[in-house]
């Protein structure tokens, strides 16, 4: 038969999915037209002067790395890679190997896109055109590869963690319905393709042997039209369930990566980057694994899946928003890449409950006067060791220092920032800003990570901030402390605030090897394990922070190490209430006790002496 | 009654029968470890705003319990949700939750 000749043929039977794609292309251009014009002026110049540039193909690689070959996913787990590489790229390669097929086959024809999906219908005897057994062999390994992943999927449904994954998210009605469609559509193309190909003893080397059997016991001809409605069907099904589930992801992604890399970001308050990122969830439940709320509590409804799910379609309830340790480990983990802790500091931020004036008792207040100021911050204050082991350091080092905050500070603000009192932080901040200033430092050193956050995140302060474990290293770099490193095993503990939340994963490392031996846990670093005694959450009761708290302790010490160093005073009160068996010491302890012996004992006597004195 | 010769200032007199525990009773619902305070004042003893003004906890807490939710809400203010009563409480009361609990009182009363 000569197709170019002929007109374009046509069926009832592809009407559902015409319908179907028809619908979700108008809803999806639309939907990404309105998001675009929404965004600020700011934005859209961002997005103009990046279309233009090296980042809309470093942007296109992106989306080839992630929406198709999903890389992110398979370096979760490969199993779970392959099934969702298999699903989006063998889905991508079918597209296109078909439309070449077809393209092929009728010289070059613009085909309507019904065309491509059933060609076997309109065309059965493939094989014998001019490399029809290369095309029908290709498509019938494809869809073979898809279909593989469609198989696994299945499989995770009853059988999740060979794919590493112990909870899978609970989906809504209307994500099972297109889940269904989704997983019928592949299975009733192979049908289509195989009842077609045994009739006509064509296809590819799946369709036809499959084909080839059922002749054997099965009036196919009965099922012909039958098959092909069904896959239809199941496609123009799909397609309308696209825009109101989690399918929507699929389309919304590559928009979102776009965008990312054009430099738009998270705000202070939700923006259309928001609705841009909730839609991008496809709700695969990563997350929900690395929420230690689920893994160590059994609060498995609470997880940044289902958060971003009632963002998107309703108001979050108050126990979604608030049940969050604030630690960021759904974040790191979001193949995705959705700013997920953000979107929920955002959300916190709708209920001020502190007024304007909170604090105005704060009056006449001064920090000591200081070149390098050291603050201890309120945590720092109820862990006198941490801040006498630093100050010893420093006078060992001959630091021209001042513990600024030796008679109280005033708050950070940073836990008000956690549970969302925006508000009531900006006055803290505000008036902590003047007072560093006012105490004319030169350098601000912290041995709070939570402090650290908040100066370097909203201060501003014209003075570079230092970690103690930060600016201990730099004196050990500039000679001005020596250690003798001992056999002694360490441990590190990433404090949340100061490893994701600052970056800081390095330093403490660095500092902590002059001591003794490092010895890394299996979560450390990007995956490190919350103590559970974040300020982030308020919801938690004392003994259900212990079970956190001991779960972790537990995972450190797996190595057997001598001694648990964090560098966060409220990690190290954490886990001291958890555990009475395992030592646990913040990095300058286990400094001072690296200094050269003799000298060690006078300068903590001398140190002890001043505070006293001082206080 | 017996006429001891002297008798407590009327201002000075809690009637505990005309006191309104509705606050009291929504805390310790939503917060059963409101129950559990001693009254030891480790919260007071370690405040941070508890050293810039007469802030108390622990002082809070009484008049939660006394029904004299205005006092008490205005009290919570000064609070700066730092945490470190939380730390120092013997009794695992959840400090942080309660002074939350008390600023949407403000809002709802």
């Amino acid at each position: 038969m000569d197709l170019h000749a002929i007109q374009i043929p046509f069926h009832p039977f592809v009407l559902p999915f015409t319908i179907g794609l028809i619908f979700v292309a108008f809803y999806i251009i639309g939907k990404w037209i309105y998001w675009v014009s929404r965004f600020s002026w700011e934005d859209k110049k961002k997005i103009f002067v990046g279309l233009f540039s090296l980042k809309t193909p470093q942007a296109i690689w992106e989306v080839f790395m992630e929406s198709l070959l999903h890389r992110k996913v398979f370096q979760r787990n490969t199993l779970l890679g392959y099934m969702h590489m298999s699903l989006a790229f063998g889905w991508f390669l079918l597209i296109i190997m078909g439309n070449l097929e077809t393209r092929f086959f009728t010289h070059g024809r613009i085909n309507p896109p019904y065309i491509p999906i059933f060609f076997e219908f309109f065309e059965h005897n493939l094989v014998s055109l001019d490399y029809g057994r290369f095309f029908t062999f290709t498509m019938d390994l494809l869809l073979l590869f898809v279909l593989s992943g469609v198989g696994l999927a299945y499989f995770k449904r009853f059988r999740s963690k060979p794919l590493g994954m112990k909870n899978t998210t609970k989906h809504s009605t209307i994500d099972r319905l297109a889940l269904t469609a989704l997983w019928l559509i592949f299975p009733l193309r192979l049908l289509a393709e195989s009842v077609t190909a045994g009739l006509y003893d064509a296809g590819g080397f799946i369709t036809n042997s499959i084909g080839a059997f059922m002749m054997t016991f099965l009036p196919l001809h009965n099922f012909y039209y039958a098959s092909w409605w069904a896959y239809s069907f199941a496609l123009g099904a799909f397609f309308v369930f696209v825009p109101f589930t989690r399918y929507m992801h699929i389309p919304t992604e590559i928009l979102l990566i776009f965008l990312r890399k054009y430099g738009i970001a998270e705000k202070n308050i939700h923006s259309t980057y928001t609705q841009v990122e909730l839609s991008s969830c496809s709700r695969c439940g990563i997350c929900i694994d690395a929420c230690q709320l689920g893994s160590d509590l059994g609060i498995v409804s609470t997880q940044s899946t289902y958060f971003i799910k009632s963002m998107r379609y309703d108001k979050p309830s108050e126990m979604l928003v608030d049940s969050c340790m604030a630690c960021n480990r759904c974040d790191q983990v979001c193949p995705v890449g959705i700013d997920i802790a953000s979107i929920r500091a955002n959300e916190r931020k709708m209920i001020q409950l502190f007024q304007e004036n909170s604090y105005k008792y704060i009056n006449g207040y001064e920090y000591r006067k200081a070149k390098v100021a050291y603050f201890a911050g309120c945590m720092g204050h109820l862990t006198p060791s941490v801040y006498k082991a630093t100050l010893a350091l420093f006078e060992k080092a001959g630091v021209d220092y001042n513990f600024i905050d030796r008679d109280g500070s005033i708050c950070c603000g940073r836990p008000l920032q956690l549970t969302g009192q925006e508000d009531a932080a900006k006055q803290l901040i505000e008036k902590n800003i003047k007072l560093i200033e006012n105490c004319g430092a030169t350098v601000l050193v912290t041995s709070c990570p939570i402090c650290a956050k908040v100066f370097t995140d909203s201060y501003k302060l014209k003075i570079p901030i230092y970690h103690h474990s930060q600016y201990l290293l730099k004196l050990a770099k500039e000679s001005k402390l020596q250690f003798e490193k001992s056999d002694i095993q360490i441990t590190y503990h990433d404090p949340c605030e100061l490893g994701r939340g600052l970056g800081i994963y390095e330093e403490p490392r660095e500092l902590l090897s002059l001591a003794g031996n490092l010895i890394e846990s299996n979560n450390s670093r990007e995956n490190s394990l919350c103590c559970g005694g974040s300020l982030g959450i308020t919801n938690l009761t004392q003994e259900q922070r212990n079970t956190i708290a001991s779960i972790t302790l537990s995972e450190l010490a797996v190595g057997k190490a001598d001694v648990v160093a964090t560098a966060c005073p409220l990690c190290k009160k954490t886990f001291k209430s958890a555990s009475e068996d395992i030592r646990i010491a913040d990095i300058s302890e286990i400094m001072l006790g690296a200094v050269q012996k003799s000298a060690n004992k006078l300068i903590s006597k001398e140190v002890n002496k001043s505070v006293i004195i001082n206080n | 009654m017996v006429n001891f010769g002297y008798t407590p200032l009327p201002t000075h007199i809690h009637d505990m029968d005309k006191a309104s525990l509705t606050l009291a009773d929504s805390i310790s619902f939503e917060d059963a470890s409101f129950n559990l305070c001693i009254a030891c004042g480790s919260c007071t003893a370690t405040c941070t705003a508890g050293s810039f003004t007469n802030f108390s906890f622990r002082q809070m807490c009484h008049q939660i319990k006394r029904g004299e939710s205005k006092q008490a809400i205005a009290e919570s203010e000064k609070c700066m949700l730092c945490g470190k009563c939380t730390l120092a409480c013997p009794r695992n009361v959840n400090t942080r939750n309660i002074i939350r609990l008390v600023r949407k009182a403000n809002q709802t009363i």
